[in-house]
């Protein structure tokens, strides 16, 4: 696919300037119905069937991993979680398109994601479940932490992509965000400097229509959350967030051109928030149920399998195979996050500088003697 | 050591004179030239020189790939050396001046500071973020802001601020050795005090402070811009037949207790000088914690001259909210050195 040409019908509806070559279509770019039925697509490649299975199985199992982490902040196991239900096509379209060298900067709502690129599901729980900030070896599957400030994670990104280009190493990075997240300064500043120096990063925006309470009606007058790339000279795409094929084409699509040298890749990728915010959020205080119930309508992982049981690729054995397989993981993370974890307060002071200072030293002696007082006197 | 450090070391052994800014123009480029993972970037940093010159002839001699212009985006610039790092890179930035730093304040405290600690250890950020700070130039808002408060308030961070030429290059080369992050505060008065010195990293070290002048009546603690005004107030003292030691505390965090302390145990008074504003300031970290540590020892209550507790002034009046000699010299007489009453009202 190419990024600059006008996509979909009336693009560019302005007046058809130069300049209009860049604006991102008026409808999201698609390659499935919500039903499964394929569209007919000039811009993006429909992905081989081994990768169109790969995406259906590693969206049942990023889904019961989902549903598995909220069910775990009922019974007391996390702190906290921001569920992604409903976000499947991004998060694992994305994921699986990534090259073993590139790097995911996800944030707080990408759990599903950092366990589809291999991070062992209990580590990437730690954060949520209050163990420490950060649960796994970032440089293990090129998984930077989990990113709370809204877009902070963006500059790293491009910090990262661009050292890969001074070292001469073919690495893409690839940032998530929300689209509340595109509102924070951070966004600018990352997608400005991306451009300038060619950067090879792909900025994915799940545009899910909240930023907890608020719509996206009260983020932003743009025509589109593509459009704001397109002032920096950052080439921009709006997609159908919920069409896992799509997602797959043009986050591969974006990786190779980026690494190619044509610079950063903006996706728009319009999807659903399921759930409420976190499990600790009240949606019903700013959306209408009927409007989840349209967006169930528009489900990614049933709309993948529509689509591979009409072609034959999937049938009845394998969805259940593949769904045994998710129940399975799920009982063993229930398992492993029911088992009590040890912490050790000394951990608290032995990280903050690279060799321990005699100041924190002499405060991790502190609250050890202040532990071993409070045992004796138990 | 290897052999280039050592010609290096062979080179350096000559006193020159130098200003602050040349000194710290010879760390970068010494940096630069001895390890290639080191870049240099920021706002005007390249073909100009930065604006105090400091990065002068850089970009020339070490091609515009490690020292570069970046948009205009501090926060930006902060986190992109981030990820650079990550990716094995030593990124020495700069910012332009103190308050311009602190659109660069989210990513300092929330990224720079923590992602050692949050990662245990697994991701190090040797990045140094060079800051022009401090009043004394003329300089009008924004230009002249003291704020090393708020990074010393940061665990995670080191904060470092030399006094002199020799000192600006020594602390520079070791910041960018550093696995730790290192705010690096230039005292931007003094970035033309000259000094007669040999160039070298490796005779001290970054996280102790260092005792300027010996003295047995007061202890004087004084940083970055200050260190010159003290001495020049401890050699006043002298005419009024007063002793002072000088302390240079170079790293403001970590706080080198052990030399600090044992300086004000000989001496039982002290005081600590800061151009920034008294009220949650730094030299209110310093006065608790050697009473603290002190308290026997002490004859008199540490007492602190900072600037008033008001936003940097225009340049027609900064002099009078800089600590002057004067001010200096004022509370060492309010130190107490005759007053009994204390005593008197213990025997009572
Ligand atoms: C800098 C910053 N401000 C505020 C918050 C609190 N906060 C957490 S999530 C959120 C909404 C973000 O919405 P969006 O970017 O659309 O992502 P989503 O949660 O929908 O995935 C807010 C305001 C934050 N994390 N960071
Ligand atoms: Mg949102």
């Amino acid at each position: 696919m190419t990024f600059l040409a006008p996509v979909g019908n009336d693009a560019g509806a302005g007046g058809g300037g130069e300049s209009d070559r860049f604006l991102p279509s008026e409808i999201p770019m698609a390659l499935l119905d919500p039903a499964g039925r394929v569209l007919p697509s000039s811009e993006l490649a429909m992905p081989p069937a081994d990768v169109l299975l790969e995406l259906y199985r590693q969206m049942v199992l990023g889904r019961r991993f989902d549903s598995q982490a909220t069910a775990l902040t009922k019974q007391g196991r996390l702190a906290v979680y921001p569920s992604a239900r409903g976000q499947e096509a991004c998060e694992i379209g994305a994921v699986l398109a990534l090259r073993p060298q590139d790097w995911l900067f996800p944030t707080y709502r990408d759990s599903m994601a950092i366990v589809a690129r291999g991070v062992d599901p209990v580590e990437a729980l730690t954060l949520l479940r209050g163990d420490w900030h950060c649960g796994y070896d970032p440089y293990v599957h090129n998984v930077a932490p989990q990113c709370t400030p809204l877009a902070t994670n963006t500059v790293h990104a491009v910090g990262l992509a661009h050292a890969a280009r001074i070292k001469g190493e073919d690495t893409v990075a690839l940032v998530m965000l929300g689209d509340g997240g595109t509102s924070e300064g951070d966004t600018h500043e990352a997608l400005n400097f991306a451009a300038v120096w060619k950067a090879p990063v792909v900025f994915l925006i799940q545009n899910n229509g909240y930023a907890i309470s608020v719509p996206l009606s009260k983020q932003t007058a743009a025509p589109s959350l593509a459009h704001k790339g397109i002032g920096y000279g950052v080439r921009s795409v709006k997609i159908d967030g919920n069409d896992p094929a799509a997602v797959y084409a043009t986050v591969d699509a974006a990786i190779r051109s980026a690494a190619a040298g044509d610079g950063p890749v903006l996706i728009e990728a319009i999807t659903y928030r399921i759930e409420a915010h976190t499990n600790a959020d009240d949606a019903s205080r700013y959306r209408d149920p009927a409007e989840v119930q349209a967006w169930l309508a528009r489900d990614p992982v049933s709309r993948l399998r529509a689509h591979l049981t009409e072609r034959g690729l999937l049938d009845d054995d394998a969805v259940a195979a593949i769904e045994s397989a998710a129940e399975d993981r799920a009982g063993e993370l229930r398992r492993r996050m029911n088992v009590d974890s040890e912490l050790d307060p000394a951990d608290l002071f032995r990280y903050v500088y690279a060799a321990q200072t005699p100041a924190l030293a002499r405060q991790a002696r502190e609250l050890a003697e202040e532990i071993d007082r409070a045992e004796e006197q138990r | 050591m290897t052999m280039t450090a050592e010609r290096d070391a062979v080179a350096a052994a000559k006193p020159t004179s130098i200003t602050m800014a040349a000194a710290l123009n010879r760390a970068l480029a010494d940096a630069l030239s001895q390890d290639e993972t080191v870049l240099v970037f920021g706002e005007d940093v390249g073909t100009l020189g930065g604006v105090f010159r400091v990065t002068d002839g850089l970009a020339a001699t070490f091609g515009q790939s490690r020292v570069f212009d970046t948009p205009l985006a501090e926060s930006a610039i902060v986190g992109t050396a981030i990820g650079m790092a990550m990716n094995g890179l030593r990124p020495a930035v700069e910012m332009q001046f103190d308050a311009f730093a602190y659109p660069a304040f989210e990513q300092i405290t929330s990224h720079l500071a923590k992602l050692h600690n949050r990662t245990r250890g697994r991701v190090s950020l040797p990045i140094v973020i060079r800051i022009p700070y401090g009043g004394g130039i003329g300089g009008v808002e924004h230009h002249c802001d003291s704020s090393e408060a708020y990074y010393t308030h940061t665990p995670g961070l080191r904060v470092v601020t030399p006094g002199t030429p020799s000192d600006a290059y020594a602390l520079l080369r070791q910041a960018i050795e550093c696995p730790d992050p290192v705010i690096f505060l230039e005292p931007k008065r003094r970035y033309w005090s000259k000094e007669t010195a040999v160039l070298d990293h490796r005779s001290s070290t970054v996280d102790r402070a260092v005792v300027r002048r010996s003295g047995t009546d007061v202890t004087l603690i004084a940083y970055g811009g200050t260190v010159a005004t003290a001495m020049e107030a401890a050699e006043a003292a002298r005419q009024d037949g007063r002793s002072v030691e000088v302390i240079d505390l170079r790293s403001l965090s970590p706080f080198d207790d052990e030399t600090v302390v044992a300086s004000l145990r000989r001496t039982g008074r002290a005081v600590v000088v800061h151009e920034a504003s008294q009220f949650g300031g730094y030299g209110a970290e310093v006065a608790a914690r050697l009473s603290e540590q002190c308290f026997h020892y002490l004859e008199a209550p540490i007492l602190r001259v900072a600037g008033f507790d008001i936003p940097y002034p225009p340049p027609k009046l900064e002099q009078h909210h800089l600590p002057s000699v004067d001010r200096i010299l004022d509370a060492f007489d309010r130190l107490q050195w005759e007053d009994t009453s204390t005593l008197e009202r213990r025997s009572t």
